[in-house]
């Protein structure tokens, strides 16, 4: 370990950029609203997460935006079929940037219990960049929270610097599956799974 | 005239304040333009036909029968609620102006204007 390693990151930075980050960051992370959606049981979960007992709101995602263009919040919430991936994905597009996938539960994290099943999607993260996985089946409340929480975390570490939304040309949206019939298949041009 | 002024300040401040926070939204929000996201959301499916369909407009004439009886509620209530301290002169008054409304409802009857064509 040489001596750079040991200067943490946040004192690398500039010194302009680091406040910005910071209030950047904070006010990001206090206002990360969630799309209205929920797949499967563990939709149950996120609405009692919502409620005044477990407060989700506590976090800045008290409100579940019925549109995606003002969220920043994908909850798969559930197992997602492969009837159902491609809307999930679509809604994921239309989506601005920036923009954080949780997985909850573990079908929408591997599948699940029902993952050899012929309709189900075995995980979620095979078509969209997950950035919090919540275990459980399904995931307490308190999971939840401590998903955010740890969104929370990620969000507080990235800087402007290398945010990918801010750089110009690059291509975020990201294949809409289609169905096939084997099974789901990504558009042509695009690789197969 | 200092309270005028003061008026004319505030419109003059929430003119501006707008401004400058849709000027910051412009300078800061990430601009990653893509065919799928600026697609009409449609619930995450992809739209069938034209969005642009034409509506039948026969439905007006529901809405404006309705407020016949719209306008007798807001009256009948009041009414309602005061009638042991308005007496017999009330009531044959808002008898008066039930039948007024009801020859309406009748005219518009008789026009066919409750027929879906």
């Amino acid at each position: 370990m040489t001596q750079e390693d040991l200067v943490p990151p946040e004192l690398k930075r500039n010194v302009l950029i680091a406040p910005v980050d910071w209030i950047y960051n904070i006010g990001r992370a206090g206002s990360v609203w969630p799309i209205m959606f929920g797949l499967a049981c563990c939709a149950f979960e996120m609405i009692v997460t919502l409620t005044s007992r477990f407060d989700l709101s506590r976090f800045g995602m008290e409100f579940m935006r019925a549109s995606p263009r003002q969220s920043e919040l994908m909850i798969v919430s559930g197992t997602v079929t492969k009837k159902m991936a491609p809307q999930v994905v679509r809604l994921y597009d239309q989506m601005p940037e920036p923009k954080y996938v949780m997985a909850m539960g573990a079908c929408a994290i591997s599948g699940g219990p029902f993952k050899d099943g012929y309709n189900v999607v075995p995980g979620i993260d095979k078509y969209l960049p997950v950035d919090v996985y919540v275990p459980g089946c399904p995931p307490r409340p308190e999971s939840l929270l401590d998903g955010a929480i740890k969104l929370h975390q990620k969000i507080r570490s990235e800087t402007i610097l290398t945010s990918p939304w801010y750089r110009k040309g690059v291509d975020r949206e990201l294949p809409v599956p289609e169905c096939g019939p084997w099974g789901l298949v990504l558009p042509k041009g695009e690789e197969s799974e | 005239m200092t309270d005028y002024a003061l008026i004319g300040l505030l419109m003059v401040v929430a003119a501006i304040f707008p401004l400058i926070a849709m000027f910051l939204g412009f300078i800061l929000r990430p601009r990653k333009p893509a065919p799928v996201k600026k697609s009409t959301y449609e619930c995450g499916l992809e739209t069938v036909g034209e969005t642009w369909v034409r509506f039948r407009a026969q439905y007006y004439i529901y809405a404006l029968i309705f407020v016949i009886f719209d306008v007798e509620t807001v009256f009948l209530y009041p009414w309602a609620v005061a009638y042991n301290q308005l007496g017999l002169f009330a009531l044959v008054q808002m008898f008066i102006f039930l039948m007024i409304l009801l020859g309406g409802l009748v005219y518009a009857w008789q026009k066919g204007a409750l027929e879906w064509v």
